[in-house]
């Protein structure tokens, strides 16, 4: 397909949506076919133009080349890697977003402001920034690093640095999701739950707890796509070790250089499949607890 | 300028909000379209305003067409149930706002835009409110400047939706007089939707029942109460008890009786007698310690209330079935000859009330027994 | 007002506030700390001197120069897009929603490879462009299109929620006093949404100077001619240049400072208007 084709293609697909939406009726509102020919056109353009390119590649290949590639051994290290530190990180995350949430909702306390403010950094701050600063903390000469080593612990060039890496990265998606919905919890479930003389343990367990057990487990989710797609934090504390410590990221920007752009796509489109069908899955999970939780 | 509706209709998805309906409202009418939630009043008015197109139908303000017309041409004043007061502009920007947006050779100058503002927010008596924000208000007061902001665009006709809902009850009653006599004043074309009978009844110089996306009735609030066209509308008015019976001639009885088990009423004079459901206003029983000629239906008193003027009780039927408890209203004179106390057994005595027969196309009868009653009293 | 709630014990409280500073502390102050300690670690001249450097200076003009034009595209996109699915109901419109969100699920690295493929010397695109004497890929305009790509959901994702639950009867009202669209727009649904639009651009600033994997992907590293900041200081730090490295950081860090109080100066208007 061409790109005018492709092109020519959204544009139908908008008149297509205006015409079945002029039955329904006229919109008061105005910019309706502004707005949507603009987003189409960006959305195609940025978004479904490239990812049809990523999709054409792999398709051109055939399906022993594809298998071969995607489960070449030093690959299949990775995935291996790059999961089990992801799935680390990110249950890792879960606790310490949790119990951020919990204080910066639940108390106050001089410096509070500052924390709130702090979480965010890691979204904030360059993930290369925070790649050497890790990589030089933990070295055996940096200041983490020295104290570590004497407990005969090493983190920098080892899976243990790239899971250090995707904590840090990915470190504010549990606490942001969790804490809006934790400073609307209605008070009156809590004091209920007292009055009914549960013990505190049980009030957390039974009453706050399922309340927030969707946003805390979206936050990890999303804490583990980032973490499987991280790529500038973990290159520089990870020492790169085929078959130890690779992360899938790297191998596909491995493959690029030795310009095999067809094996690069092909594992690129084994992540680019994990993230989509997890990002995917967790919403419908979501929608389907948070349904339930309403129509009880 | 009078509002004529043709067989306007709308769809949203599956839901019908209104089947083809036709209304006319005439010129300096204040009108209140009433009827419970979903029952298509609110959609009716936003496309009275232009906020919604309808499906099908057209709407003429004053003989012409403004179906295609835009809600920004339209020129009317559309009062929003939460105000919809622009959060980040003063009062009087707010009020100003109809007037900053005209075109450069309309608009009025500077000067001329401050004095309009100045006497519109003294029409609605907040003045010293006119550099606040809207947060910083309460409810009536937000009320009464979305009222000012739209007549300052000097708008054909005035459209509320809700205007009073958010507000609680004392304050609800100020402005439902307030806005009548601010009707009677500027004197043009007032719709207004609500879902408060009493609110309905008092404002409006003519009322629209909805339900289910159609018209029920539409009719002044005196023939409205008096002679209400359907069941829906008996109901939705409020403050109605309920006795479905048949006609049975079982022997020892007589056959002229609407029967419910051993509870019945006698037919008045001259009515022929007819199986279904008789409905009797709260204020149109009376009770007492014994049955008399025409009525024999026994209660059980389940409360007592004073509330203001007259005297509430609340009553389970004996050996007979209700859809809900009854209501009588007894005035204080009766309450205190009588002192009834819960649990006590007593006896209705209608005085008017309307039989909805089962052939739903007839129209109710209208029952009265106060002739007999007194004979009876009498005899 | 005393209110009954769990974990108000004294001890239970100061245990958890204080592992909450220790976790921070350990997470994120002392490495932000440890960035401004490297860069300085050889005194402040050597500072200036890395600072002053041609390589550098250029890193930092290519960075302004794609965080400029990628920004701007982003608000434009954002709000239109946020204005189209908040206020218009239509078929697909859960769709777009769905596709707005792949930036975010994609790793940097396949988001620039993706472009490569398309626009690179072997890619279908491509080639075309090669003919015509074009070349997007290993040069700065690569550099741009991947950046949108990254940064495209920040805008619309800050503002969908927001014009969702303020609901458009205030635009409605807007309209029934005569404003035009653009009037509307103007006076009523930008200084609703104006804290919210400032928060979206200042993130996707942040992630347009700061990004790095799809920016390597497509850049080719060429120093003083396609290196971003980040991709700068990854080359001095291969370099054993940990200073240099390290000085074009605290820039970076600088940034994302500045970010966080922007946004917590944001966050704290909000409260207090909501107030």
């Amino acid at each position: 397909m061409t790109p005018a084709n492709q092109l020519s293609k959204s544009f139908t697909y908008k008149s297509l949506i205006s015409k079945s939406f002029k039955v329904t009726g006229r919109q008061v509102l105005p910019g309706f076919a502004l707005s949507l020919g603009i987003s189409l056109l960006f959305i195609s353009l940025v978004l479904l133009l490239p990812l049809s390119g990523l999709l054409i590649q792999t398709a051109g290949m055939s399906w022993a080349d594809y298998w071969a590639v995607v489960t070449d051994p030093r690959v299949m290290a990775s995935y291996q890697v790059t999961l089990l530190m992801a799935l680390g990180a990110s249950l890792l995350n879960g606790l310490v977003g949790l119990l951020v949430a919990w204080v910066l909702v639940r108390y106050t306390f001089p410096g509070k402001r500052l924390i709130d403010a702090l979480v965010d950094l890691p979204f904030a701050l360059p993930t290369a920034v925070a790649g050497i600063t890790l990589a030089t903390l933990f070295s055996a000469s940096g200041w983490y690093g020295q104290g570590l080593a004497k407990l005969g612990i090493q983190v920098a060039y080892t899976p243990l640095g790239i899971l250090i890496a995707m904590l840090f990265t990915s470190l504010p998606f549990v606490v942001r999701n969790v804490q809006p919905v934790m400073e609307d919890l209605n008070s009156g479930d809590e004091e209920a739950a007292l009055s009914l003389s549960a013990k505190d343990w049980t009030v957390f367990r039974r009453v706050i707890f399922p309340a927030i057990w969707p946003a805390l487990v979206m936050g990890v989710v999303l804490s583990f796509i980032r973490s499987l797609g991280e790529f500038g934090a973990v290159i520089f504390i990870a020492g790169n070790m085929p078959y130890l410590s690779e992360v899938t990221s790297l191998m596909i920007f491995v493959r690029l250089q030795e310009f095999d752009y067809a094996a690069a796509s092909a594992i690129a489109s084994v992540i680019l499949m994990a993230s989509l069908l997890l990002l995917f899955a967790v919403n419908v999970w979501q929608t389907r607890y948070l349904k339930r939780l309403k129509g009880n | 300028m009078s509002i004529q509706i043709k067989q306007i209709s709308k769809q949203f998805g599956d839901f019908q909000a209104l089947k083809p309906l036709n209304l006319t409202i005439n010129e300096g009418e204040l009108v209140g379209l009433l009827g419970p939630s979903g029952s298509g009043k609110t959609t009716l008015l936003r496309i009275i305003a232009g906020l919604e197109t309808a499906d099908q139908g057209q709407i003429l303000f004053s003989g012409k067409d403004v179906t295609q017309l835009h809600v920004r041409d339209r020129k009317v004043g559309f009062v929003f149930q939460h105000y919809a007061l622009f959060r980040h502009m003063t009062v009087a920007e707010n009020v100003a706002f109809g007037l900053d947006v005209l075109p450069k050779q309309q608009r009025p100058s500077k000067a001329s835009i401050k004095q309009q503002v100045a006497e519109l927010l003294d029409k609605v008596q907040l003045s010293h409110l006119a550099s606040r924000y809207p947060a910083q208000l309460s409810g009536g007061q937000k009320q009464r400047i979305a009222l000012a902001r739209a007549l300052a665009m000097q708008p054909r006709m005035l459209l509320l939706d809700e205007p009073f809902g958010a507000l609680d009850a004392k304050v609800r009653k100020e402005l439902r007089r307030w806005l009548r006599n601010l009707h009677d004043e500027l004197g043009f074309t007032s719709v207004f939707v609500t879902h408060d009978q009493e609110e309905a009844l008092e404002v409006s110089d003519r009322v629209v029942v909805m339900s289910q996306g159609q018209i029920e009735q539409e009719a002044t609030p005196q023939d409205l109460y008096q002679q209400p066209a359907s069941r829906f509308v008996y109901d939705f008015l409020g403050g109605v008890n309920v006795f479905e019976g048949e006609v049975c001639s079982t022997a020892g009885h007589s056959n002229n009786r609407l029967q419910q088990g051993k509870a019945w009423v006698a037919f008045p004079d001259g009515h022929k007698p007819q199986a279904g459901q008789l409905y009797l206003r709260s204020h149109e029983l009376s009770l007492s310690n014994q049955p008399s000629a025409t009525a024999h239906l026994p209660l059980t008193i389940k409360a007592v209330s004073l509330i203001g003027a007259e005297v509430r009780v609340e009553l389970e039927p004996l050996d007979w079935q209700s859809p809900d408890l009854w209501e009588v209203v007894i005035s204080h004179s009766h309450y205190n000859n009588w002192q009834p106390q819960r649990g006590d057994t007593c006896f209705a005595q209608p005085q008017a009330g309307q039989l909805f027969t089962k052939n739903k196309e007839n129209q109710p009868l209208a029952l009265n027994w106060t002739k007999e009653h007194l004979l009876i009293k009498t005899a | 007002m005393h209110q009954q709630r769990i974990g108000d014990q004294p001890w239970l409280r100061r245990l958890l506030i204080g592992l909450a500073f220790l976790l921070v502390g350990i997470l994120l102050v002392v490495p932000l700390v440890a960035i401004f300690a490297q860069a300085l670690s050889a005194g402040l001249n050597i500072f200036w001197v890395n600072l002053s450097d041609k390589y550098t200076l250029h890193a930092i003009g290519l960075t302004l120069l794609v965080a400029a034009l990628t920004v701007p595209l982003n608000l434009v996109f954002g709000v239109f897009l946020a204005w189209l699915v908040t206020r218009f109901e239509f078929p697909g419109r859960r769709i777009l929603m769905t596709l707005i969100d792949i930036p975010f699920a994609v790793s940097p690295v396949v988001a620039g490879l993706m472009y490569l493929l398309l626009y690179g010397s072997n890619g279908w695109l491509g080639s075309w462009l090669m003919d015509h004497d074009l070349q997007l890929m290993f040069a700065w305009p690569g550099i741009v299109m991947v950046t949108v790509f990254i940064t495209c959901p920040f805008v619309a994702r800050e503002l969908i929620p927001l014009m969702q639950q303020q609901g458009s009867s205030e635009e409605e009202a807007a309209l029934s006093l005569g404003a035009s669209g653009w009037q509307m727009f103007r006076r009523v649904t930008l200084p609703n949404i104006k804290c919210a639009l400032l928060y979206g651009v200042v993130l996707a600033n942040a992630r347009a100077v700061g990004e790095f994997g799809a920016v390597s992907v497509v850049s080719g590293n060429i120093r003083g001619e396609t290196n971003t900041l980040p991709l700068h200081v990854e080359l001095l730090y291969q370099d054993y240049n940990l200073v240099g490295a390290f000085t074009s950081a605290t820039l970076l860090a600088v940034l994302a400072l500045l970010t966080l109080v922007v946004k917590t100066f944001l966050e704290w208007r909000q409260q207090q208007s909501a107030r």
